[in-house]
């Protein structure tokens, strides 16, 4: 697992780790019930704070990403296709959200838009 | 568990006031502790070690409160490294397996190794550099679940630095294990604490989670007039020019459209201590 942590992005150290992860996860890159390594040596790896990588880890399990066995760890939860789908439709959202921005910028209108998504289709 | 509790302590000597101070490290973390020459850095850690008895306030560490026993659980080491001055490290090892219960002959020749150390030379021929690794090996060599370091980076090269700082990480992979480290070099302590706290002229300005600062805080250049037209409660310092002014500011209290970069610990202490 590769994980990457730029302190001059300006970007919360846990956000960072937390995507990444997150990112892993969807793509399949990590699969179901693979073991995510302890907090504590990730962080200690990585030299980070324990703390800020709890909040990833917190942040992640409370998403559904992963689950706790007590004294074994973390693991990856089970694919949620539902929790995927979210995912992927929040993804189209933002990119329709840059798609409008770059739309008011050269002045195309909402039915410019979906003639070109037309065309594309055709 | 809490590995150090501060409550409320003071000191007052001639001339210079301490606290009250309050400081909690958690067990398994690493707290930095900045401050200027003479902001009470090592009264704190003297208070704590039990080397000074502080007017009022309480202290406990793993746990209890300090006594001789405790000392066991405890690795110091002190900007001066006292050490009897004609004896060879092999004469010191002797003195420490006496004085430690769970003293460790090899983890203490492993570290002798690893910081090339000379065995056949008397301490007083050692090098600031040398004697601040003698002492550090000393501290690691006992089995202790708290280190408390005052000012351990001063005099060392980066390389060594570096080294120190890798070896406090891997001291805390243990739960149990914490570690106080004080520092006029922000930047070492910026790379590895878990929480940080800054002291100035005796008080304590802020103990905080390091990356939460580091989040919350952020570097803002801009004109005067946009400065002042700020909240004042949302700068934390600030350094006018007649070319323009620089702020560290707190981003959840200034507008977004602001153009705001990172800032590190040690302009977080500069600005902040300039304005208290």
């Amino acid at each position: 697992m590769n994980l990457f942590i730029d302190n001059k992005s300006g970007a919360p150290i846990y956000d960072q780790i937390y995507s990444q992860i997150k990112a892993l996860i969807i793509s399949g890159a990590l699969s179901e019930n693979d073991p995510l390594p302890s907090i504590r040596s990730l962080a200690k790896d990585l030299r980070i704070s324990v703390v800020t990588t709890k909040r990833a880890y917190d942040e992640l399990e409370r998403e559904g990403f992963l689950y706790t066995v007590p004294a074994k760890g973390c693991f990856v939860a089970p694919k949620n296709t539902e929790l995927l789908r979210e995912e992927h439709l929040k993804q189209i959202e933002n990119h329709l959200l840059e798609i409008r921005q770059l739309a008011a910028a050269c002045g195309m209108s909402k039915q410019d838009i979906i003639q070109m998504l037309d065309l594309l289709d055709s | 568990m809490n590995a150090i509790e501060i409550r409320n302590i003071a000191k007052k000597y001639k001339g210079f006031s301490l606290g009250p101070v309050s400081l909690t490290l958690p067990s398994g973390c690493i707290l930095g502790l900045i401050g200027e020459n003479g902001a009470g850095k090592t009264t704190t850690i003297k208070a704590l070690l039990g080397m000074n008895r502080p007017d009022s306030g309480e202290i406990s560490l793993l746990g209890q409160p300090l006594s001789a026993d405790l000392r066991n659980e405890i690795g110091v080491v002190l900007d001066e490294v006292g050490l009897p001055e004609n004896l060879h490290i092999r004469q010191i090892e002797k003195i420490m397996k006496y004085s430690f219960r769970n003293w460790q002959s090899d983890a203490f020749a492993e570290y002798i190794k690893k910081f090339n150390l000379p065995e056949n030379k008397r301490f007083k021929t050692f090098s600031k550099g040398m004697k601040m690794k003698l002492g550090l090996a000393i501290a690691l060599s006992h089995d202790a679940k708290l280190l408390v370091l005052d000012e351990p980076t001063a005099g060392l090269d980066p390389l060594v630095r570096e080294e120190l700082l890798d070896l406090l990480n891997d001291f805390t992979r243990d739960e149990g294990h914490a570690v106080l480290i004080s520092s006029h070099i922000v930047s070492d302590l910026e790379k590895v604490c878990d929480y940080i706290a800054f002291l100035h002229k005796g008080q304590l300005m802020l103990c905080e989670e390091k990356d939460r600062l580091l989040e919350q805080y952020g570097f803002l250049q801009t004109t005067e007039e946009n400065l002042n037209a700020l909240e004042p409660d949302a700068i934390k310092g600030r350094r006018v020019t007649q070319y323009g002014a620089e702020a560290i500011v707190d981003r959840t209290r200034v507008p977004q459209t602001f153009d705001i970069r990172p800032v590190t610990i040690e302009e977080l202490f500069v600005y902040m201590a300039k304005e208290g």
